[in-house]
């Protein structure tokens, strides 16, 4: 049965301009949030690594020179039948009855990394100093937080997008933007192969062209018969902008 | 994915165990009394599957929680896992221990059966911890289970025929060839599962992974540079060379080399000895096969740095 409420994100791949913005507030919240940091290793070394919720990484699509650039932000899809769960031998994952967040009790989490098997999205990192599981969690810490204003209560990456790419919302709700977003601009799951029905939606590429028909010049039917009847300026007297210059 | 060593010598340190343990229950069905063999071999049993849980513990980031693990039962096969290794233990010991103190027959039946029966489901839940993965579809079948199993009792045969030859004799050629046989059978199901994987068409691809509906969709870059969990853990790292290696290895070790050191030598304990032990270590290159082999759909996302 499906939940009364699901929380998700969807990103616009025809606006995403690929700036890590999302990354960086993502790590910010996160790693200064309840749940102690995201640890990095070697962060200013040759091989810098570190836990992230969130990733964004870039694909090129057709072959040269028909190419088009893709930037992919990748987090956690909060599946409405997250494989990673019932493996979980301390039930340490788990999805949220009243919003569908699928969070990692890091407290239980003995870090056997088996969910991470079961992932087919790659959505979690272990961390390497703490040992246990993480995962996007849709900043739970935040989004119900009653201190900041109403307009605030939003994954930190939706509120860093300089795009507005991120969409945050009930997909359940019909009348949502992120429901509206996914029925009338093509939203779609990622891998649908495997039956996970991820919450997240990702929005398509769209062309972007723009088409010009004559009758929008010279109207079609001309009913005055005075379209295209106006004698064209010669070369030399004022244009337009000397006339209203003043 | 990267083959873990806790992982290797767990699941071959326990198969080995369920297979001696079924082997010495079996040879007590039949009628043999052998009672130091019996008594040995359980005790070499519970030894192999105690050092399997020792390593398994070395996978955990948090050992000291390892506890919680079998809380969810109901779902996760990890969890199943954790229940009846250490119910399986005490049936081995409890078996070891009645032959010691001389029990009747119907006590070590009795505890003989619920031992063969938690071997047989400790099999089943290593199996299916693997082959419940949908998505990796190179283990995705009954063949993953059968192959624990049939691998399992044919190492522990193995063990068996060396342990009789050397306390009690008259059973070693029993042994020696039903752990040929069992042998034959695990090698026929691993070229099967060796067959099956190599016919495997991947069903994520890229344009399934991002969702862009275009045959050509090359990374240019995963949103890291020092590299990540994702590719620590999913990338084995290794030459092609040394995975045809480990293949060669355990096609050589698991079946022909302890088969003809069975044929040629059934009775010698040194002979049978080196047998279990070459065939263990093609085990573990089998396990380690089995794991590099493994395509986690999750590398579609991890294919360029930069």
């Amino acid at each position: 049965m499906l939940a009364m409420t699901q929380l998700a994100l969807v990103i616009d791949l025809n606006v995403c301009v690929g700036c890590h913005a999302c990354v960086t507030s993502c790590k910010q919240w996160n790693t200064f949030g309840e749940a102690g940091p995201l640890s990095d290793q070697r962060p200013y070394g040759q091989d810098p690594t570190g836990t992230f919720f969130n990733r964004v990484q870039t694909f090129e699509v057709g072959e040269f020179p028909n190419t088009e650039t893709v930037h992919f932000p990748k987090s956690c899809l909060h599946c409405e039948d997250p494989p990673c769960v019932p493996v979980c031998p301390t039930g340490a994952s788990y999805k949220r009855a009243e919003d569908g967040i699928v969070l990692v009790d890091y407290d239980k989490c003995i870090g056997c990394k088996y969910c991470s098997w079961a992932c087919p999205y790659g959505a979690r990192e272990i961390d390497e100093q703490q040992k246990v599981m993480k995962k996007c969690t849709l900043c739970v810490d935040r989004i119900y937080d009653q201190k900041l204003p109403p307009a605030e209560r939003k994954p930190a990456c939706v509120m860093a997008c300089p795009t507005s790419a991120r969409l945050f919302g009930d997909i359940h709700d019909p009348d949502s933007e992120a429901s509206r977003a996914i029925r009338e601009q093509g939203g779609y799951a990622l891998m649908p192969e495997w039956g996970t029905q991820p919450a997240n939606h990702y929005l398509p590429r769209r062309k972007t062209a723009i088409q010009i028909h004559p009758d929008e010049l010279e109207r079609h039917d001309n009913p005055l018969k005075v379209d295209g009847k106006l004698p064209r300026p010669g070369t030399g007297e004022p244009a337009l902008d000397d006339v209203t210059s003043w | 994915v990267k083959p873990a060593w806790s992982v290797l010598l767990l699941t071959t340190l326990l198969g080995a165990g369920q297979g001696l343990f079924l082997a010495l229950f079996a040879a007590e069905l039949a009628g043999f009394a052998a009672a130091d063999l019996f008594l040995f071999g359980s005790g070499a049993s519970l030894a192999l599957l105690a050092a399997g849980l020792v390593a398994s513990f070395f996978h955990l980031g948090r050992p000291g929680r390892a506890w919680r693990s079998a809380a969810m039962w109901r779902t996760s096969w990890l969890s199943r896992e954790v229940i009846v290794l250490p119910a399986f233990m005490a049936a081995v010991f409890g078996w070891g221990a009645a032959h010691h103190a001389g029990f009747s027959r119907e006590v070590l039946l009795s505890l003989g059966i619920a031992g063969a029966l938690l071997a047989a489901a400790l099999f089943v839940c290593t199996g299916m911890i693997y082959a419940c993965l949908k998505f990796l579809q190179e283990w995705h079948t009954p063949l993953t289970v059968i192959n624990y199993a049939a691998l399992g009792c044919a190492s522990g045969l193995t063990l068996a025929a060396a342990l009789a030859a050397w306390l009690h004799p008259p059973l070693a050629a029993a042994y020696a060839a039903a752990a040929l046989a069992a042998a034959a059978f695990a090698y026929l199901m691993r070229l099967a599962s060796l067959a099956r994987n190599a016919r495997l068409r991947p069903k994520s691809t890229l344009a399934t992974a991002i969702g862009v509906k275009h045959p050509k969709i090359a990374q240019i870059a995963q949103g890291a540079m020092g590299g990540s969990f994702n590719t620590r853990e999913f990338f084995h790292g290794r030459p092609r060379e040394v995975v045809r290696a480990a293949r060669w290895a355990f096609l050589a070790l698991v079946f022909p080399v302890p088969a003809a050191l069975l044929l040629f030598a059934p009775h010698s304990t040194g002979m049978l000895f080196l047998s279990f032990v070459l065939q263990y270590v093609g085990l573990l290159a089998e396990r380690w096969y089995f794991f590099a082999e493994a395509r986690h759909p999750q590398n579609l996302y991890y294919q360029a740095i930069a």
